[in-house]
């Protein structure tokens, strides 16, 4: 089975305390620390031991700049064969359909029965693999936390729906999965699984490339757009309690007595 | 101004709260607009729901198909496709439907998508600009969205004023004939249940429950100190199931557990909508959290900034005098 997942470098909210730049419209990007995607790995992960179940290749794309390369390598050293990097200078500013339009372009340049996305990404808009999905007119299920390959007309997956409730459904083969955290076990990747993968090479492709029109896919093509980042006016929050631990202590354990929670 | 469509999510004949919601949003959209519910389905269940929302809407577009007994979203996709005009701006909840059905629905549609709005802040001409969150709501952000060709907006349940339930006498038309071919590539099974776990975090008046800030397994036992010496029950986020520390029973959240505690120990947690969407019953809420500025300090009663695993240990200690 050919498989290709579509991962994205994001800002690690882990290992981020998030704050505005000093104009107030952006967030202040210089000491953020990066990393490939949570639900990515998981797709990453899956698409892994598909392959090795039934064959096949995993190849992992980004739409991304030089340095979405690191995730790509990273989600090499996890197991993936290939990557690809789809960068160009045309394509900033694309919005969800934007990088959908891109990916479909390096799809069709491909063979492949099953494309993986994660479920979301650091927006939460959820959005690209729904589109490409359509775009290319495959099926498509999204929060999906099992995948059953049997055969190569059609597959058999679990979404996960409210209440923690599994919807199963099946799928004709080629098709489109947004892949749930939970899924399976995602591969701990060390340093010297990086190293190991350091000199593979990483095919950088660009519009043209692609065979895409610039103004097709990027900001002037983009009908949504991010105007600013703000802080909301959430009303007063927490009251926030300060002062020495064993104070903190005893004032939580009467709170929670008076509100019934301890006898 | 393009007309706005609310698609009615439901199940046994009941439609989700988010039906009561939609048109607190779609005034926002547009003040004068008239919004249309449209609910797809089969059979009794279907019209107990269609009759429901004509007190809501004053327009009610029903859809009957037996192939629309479960809302697969390919097929409802279809069904929306023929029977929606093009530029028709469509409202869908943002939970596990709308994010499965709303980014194919808006590429079918050739409209424009913007996912899990919180709030709306104004429509000028065809520029929508709405409210959103990114990085798990640590951050809020605008973003416009041009509707002139149509758009499909999901919205976040619980953002916007549920409607009163007013005799509002709405029309129904029946677009049954209008649904075209609906074979389609993707088909239904069933329906799993979640398994039952051995602890019912759902009884409990005092939780403690854990999210990554707990950091590794081994301080599990932690937390279970602690709520043993309170008489509590260990509940968690998300996180924790997906690591497989604690049986997914005890996740608390819109894809685990809706919980009604009294008393709701958030240790560690951010408070990402999916995780508090499944608190309820308006708890007292304390959250503990190394970072002052966790979204969960927005939501809570009380907050602490500290470390839990330092936190935890001498709340025990207290607690068992
Ligand atoms: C469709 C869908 C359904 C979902 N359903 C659920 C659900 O049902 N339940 C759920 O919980 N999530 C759910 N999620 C995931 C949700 O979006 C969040 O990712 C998740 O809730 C985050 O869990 P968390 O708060 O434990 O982790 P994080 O967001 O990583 O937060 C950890 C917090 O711990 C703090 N921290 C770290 N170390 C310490 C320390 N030593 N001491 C004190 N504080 C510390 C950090 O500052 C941070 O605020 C769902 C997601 C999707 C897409």
């Amino acid at each position: 089975m050919e498989i290709l997942v579509c991962v994205k470098r994001v800002p690690d909210t882990a290992e981020n305390e998030f704050e505005l730049n000093s104009a107030g419209n952006d967030l202040d990007r210089d000491d953020l620390v990066y990393s490939v995607n949570e639900w990515d790995n998981y797709a990453v992960e899956e698409a892994i031991q598909i392959v090795d179940n039934v064959g096949g290749n995993v190849t992992v794309v980004t739409v991304g700049d030089d340095e979405s390369e690191e995730v790509l390598r990273r989600e090499m050293a996890m197991g993936a064969n290939n990557g690809i990097l789809l960068s160009d200078d045309a394509f900033e500013g694309a919005d969800g359909k934007g990088i959908a339009t891109i990916l479909k372009a390096e799809v069709e340049k491909g063979n492949y029965d099953l494309i993986l996305t994660g479920a979301q990404a650091d927006e939460g808009a959820g959005q690209v693999g729904g589109m490409l999905a359509a775009m290319l007119d495959y099926p498509y299920a999204s929060l999906v936390n099992k995948v059953e390959v049997d055969g190569d007309a059609a597959i058999k997956v679990g979404r996960e729906i409210e209440g923690g409730n599994q919807e199963m459904n099946e799928l004709d083969l080629p098709c489109v999965l947004s892949i749930q955290t939970g899924i399976n076990e995602p591969r701990y990747v060390g340093i010297r699984g990086i190293r190991k993968v350091a000199k593979l090479e990483i095919p950088v492709k660009g519009a043209s490339d692609l065979g895409l029109d610039a103004a097709t896919v990027g900001d002037a093509a983009a009908k949504v757009k991010r105007v600013d980042y703000f802080v909301p006016d959430m009303g007063d929050g927490a009251e926030m309690l300060d002062g020495s631990t064993d104070e903190i202590i005893a004032q939580l354990i009467e709170r929670i007595k008076s509100k019934g929670g301890l006898a | 101004m393009a007309e706005i469509f609310a698609y009615i999510p439901h199940s046994a004949g009941v439609a989700e709260d988010i039906a009561m919601e939609y048109p607190d949003a779609a005034k926002k959209i547009d003040a004068a607009a008239a919004v249309t519910a449209v609910v797809t389905g089969s059979g009794a269940d279907l019209d107990k729901v269609v009759e429901a929302m004509t007190g809501v809407y004053s327009s009610v577009i029903k859809i009957d198909n037996e192939a629309l007994a479960y809302p697969n979203a390919e097929v409802v996709r279809k069904a929306l496709v023929s029977v929606l005009p093009a530029d028709a701006i469509v409202l869908l909840p943002h939970n596990t439907f709308g994010m499965d059905l709303g980014p194919g629905l808006s590429i079918k549609m050739d409209a424009s998508f913007v996912a899990d709005v919180v709030d709306i802040d104004s429509c000028d001409g065809t520029t929508l600009k709405v409210v959103r969150q990114e990085l798990g709501g640590a951050v809020s952000t605008h973003v416009s969205c041009d509707v002139a060709a149509g758009a499909v907006v999901t919205v976040r349940g619980g953002s916007f004023v549920p409607a009163e339930d007013a005799a509002a006498g709405g029309a129904v038309v029946d677009k049954s004939a209008d649904a075209g071919d609906l074979a389609c590539k993707r088909r239904f099974l069933e329906v799993v249940e979640a398994e039952v776990g051995d602890v019912d975090i759902t009884k409990s008046d005092l939780l403690v429950s854990i999210g990554r800030g707990i950091e590794e397994e081994d301080n599990i036992e932690v937390a279970q100190e602690l709520a043993e010496a309170m008489g509590a029950v260990v509940s968690c986020s998300r996180p924790i199931v997906d690591a497989k520390w604690l049986e997914k029973s005890r996740q608390v959240g819109t894809s685990g557990q809706t919980v009604k505690p009294k008393v709701y120990l958030a240790m560690g947690i951010s408070g990402s909508f999916q995780h508090m969407g499944g608190v309820k019953g308006n708890p007292y809420i304390i959250a503990i959290n190394k970072n002052p500025k966790a979204p969960i300090f927005q939501v809570a009663d009380v907050g602490v900034v500290a470390d839990i695993l330092e936190f935890m240990p001498e709340f025990t200690e207290a607690v068992s005098g």
